[in-house]
């Protein structure tokens, strides 16, 4: 793998570093420590100028109108987009765009005029549920959503719990068991409209991350045409877990764009102050959380850039995912409480971003599959057939 | 947790009285107790929910009554508030509203829709 960036690659990082600093960074200091949102006319500002540097909708295929970056690239712009407060679960406040539901983009016609084309003209936003109350890690088996068959549709009653973005949404994809068979091959993706009778969210789920929070849905005969079938009958479990390979990468590298920020703000910091009449940058113990921070980076992001290359070189990118997702995910919270701690009392208070990060990148570690179910697939990849 | 805040409400000054700095969400009600805003005490509040109930109080006009929850997720908790509010009356708390010519605040223009529980 080359690890030296073109030179197109250093100048569209330097143009996203200086678009996260001159326009975001000025404006989150003005929002509540929990803002998840930018004032509608600052985001359609900072829209208009993403669109002008010809990079909004970063992750939509050219095809579909969206600029054509290598996944490398976008990674890395990925990276430098996390840089700030809110830069976890909400890059630059979402003024890059998105692909919204990426599925959407193997959808029938019909479905693509209904749902995806509305998505990417930022009219329509979509929900990913897949996790129930009976489990996240092993989705395949612990679905009880069912939907039943009834001439051209299909009714669905059950729930699902911890899914993002739901109350907003305008549709959303809704996994259910349509077959007798306890595993993967009883699943089908359904497009579901959030105004269909018997649709509910019936709760915001409050944890540590308070912006972008979770809800609980519930389906009482909710009716869905046939027609809003994602996919094959009994064979939407592949495309939850197409899904959910691929959004490991960019979820690496929002870790991996933090950690880098708080690294910084603690090498500016150190040399600075001063206890028991030297700086703290003189002690050992500082140096080597410092030191132990850029070994951390460097790994997550090494491993990141090599699943993005495999995945651009169109090979199998599985194992070099779950790396990516499960590295970046603990040397991110590893990185960020360093820094807490050398920031002292700072490193807590709500002044400073670490106290968001702390608490967001802990749910890192847990969402899109937790660390023992990345260990799981890797395992499984290495160890292949003789496990299954 | 119930999801709407069913805490008794006390009367403005008792209210001012009680409070003390913490983060967390608020409900100013009229003399009918009818709920006409909704707010809350984030990482910016200098004196937390005492300061903003203390400044709500001042500047809702119809404020006679408050009630309050000590709550470090006060953003999603608070845009729950807000979500129950629209569910149960179609619109917003009119002290929420934005007066017109006003800047609509990032996390009521995007606000979702809830169908609560209980
Ligand atoms: C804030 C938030 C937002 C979320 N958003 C969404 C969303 O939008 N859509 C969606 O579908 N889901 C969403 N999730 C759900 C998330 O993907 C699940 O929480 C996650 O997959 C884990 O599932 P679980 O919570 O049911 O834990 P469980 O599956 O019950 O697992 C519990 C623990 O056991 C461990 N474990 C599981 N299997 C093994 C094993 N074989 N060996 C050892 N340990 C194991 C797990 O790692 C975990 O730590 C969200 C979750 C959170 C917290």
């Amino acid at each position: 793998m080359n690890l030296q960036l073109t030179e197109e690659q250093e100048l569209v990082i330097a143009m996203v570093r200086r678009f996260v600093r001159e326009e975001i960074l000025p404006l989150e200091l003005a929002l509540d420590p929990d803002a998840e949102e930018l004032a509608p006319e600052d985001n359609a500002r900072l829209i208009e100028k993403t669109k002008a540097m010809g990079l909004y909708g970063l992750d939509i295929p050219p095809e579909f109108g969206g600029p054509d970056i290598d996944l490398v690239t976008r990674t890395l712009i990925a990276v430098e987009m996390a840089q700030h407060r809110g830069g976890l679960y909400v890059p630059c406040y979402g003024t890059f765009g998105g692909a919204g539901l990426a599925q959407l983009f193997e959808a029938t016609e019909e479905q693509k005029e209904r749902y995806l084309f509305p998505t990417l003209r930022g009219e329509k936003k979509g929900f990913f549920g897949l996790s129930e109350p009976s489990g996240g890690s092993d989705p395949a088996r612990a679905i009880q959503t069912k939907a039943v068959q009834d001439g051209d549709d299909w009714i669905i009653n059950g729930g699902k719990l911890w899914i993002s973005g739901a109350d907003k949404a305008q549709y959303g994809l809704v996994f259910a068991r349509t077959a007798n068979d306890k595993g993967r091959d009883g699943v089908t993706c359904f497009i579901v409209d959030t105004d269909t009778p018997g649709f509910s969210v019936r709760r915001v789920v409050h944890t540590l991350r308070s912006a972008r929070y979770a809800t609980e849905l519930s389906f009482e005969d909710m009716r869905v045409p046939a027609s809003n079938i994602l996919g094959q009958l009994n064979k939407g479990f592949a495309i939850a877990n197409d899904r959910l390979t691929k959004q490991r990468i960019p979820y690496a590298a929002g870790c991996i764009g933090v950690a880098i920020k708080a690294q910084e703000m603690a090498l500016e910091y150190v040399p600075q102050r001063e206890t028991f009449g030297a700086p703290l940058s003189s002690r050992q113990s500082i140096q080597w959380m410092l030191v132990d921070n850029e070994i951390d980076i460097k790994q997550s992001l090494w491993l990141t850039l090599e699943a993005a290359a495999k995945a651009q070189r169109g090979e199998s990118f599985r194992k070099e995912a779950a790396m990516a997702k499960l590295v970046a995910t603990e040397a991110g919270g590893r990185v960020v409480d360093r820094c807490m701690q050398m920031f002292g009392g700072l490193g807590v208070a709500k002044d400073l971003p670490f106290e968001r990060w702390f608490r967001e990148m802990r749910i890192r570690r847990i969402g899109e599959g937790p660390s023992e179910v990345q260990r799981h697939v890797i395992a499984r990849e290495l160890l292949g057939s003789s496990l299954r | 947790m119930s999801t709407r805040l069913n805490k008794e409400w006390l009367s403005a000054q008792t209210a001012v009285s009680q409070l003390s700095g913490n983060l967390g969400v608020f409900q100013l009600a009229d003399e009918s107790k009818r709920i006409i805003f909704v707010g809350y005490a984030g990482g910016k509040s200098r004196f937390g929910l005492k300061g903003e109930v203390s400044e709500a109080l001042q500047r809702t006009s119809g404020a006679a009554f408050a009630r309050w929850e000590v709550n470090t997720a006060y953003m999603s908790r608070y845009k729950e508030l807000l979500m129950i509010h629209l569910h149960d009356y179609g619109q917003l708390p009119e002290a929420n509203q934005p007066s017109p010519g006003e800047s609509v605040p990032g996390e009521i223009a995007t606000l979702g829709q809830l169908r609560p529980a209980g």
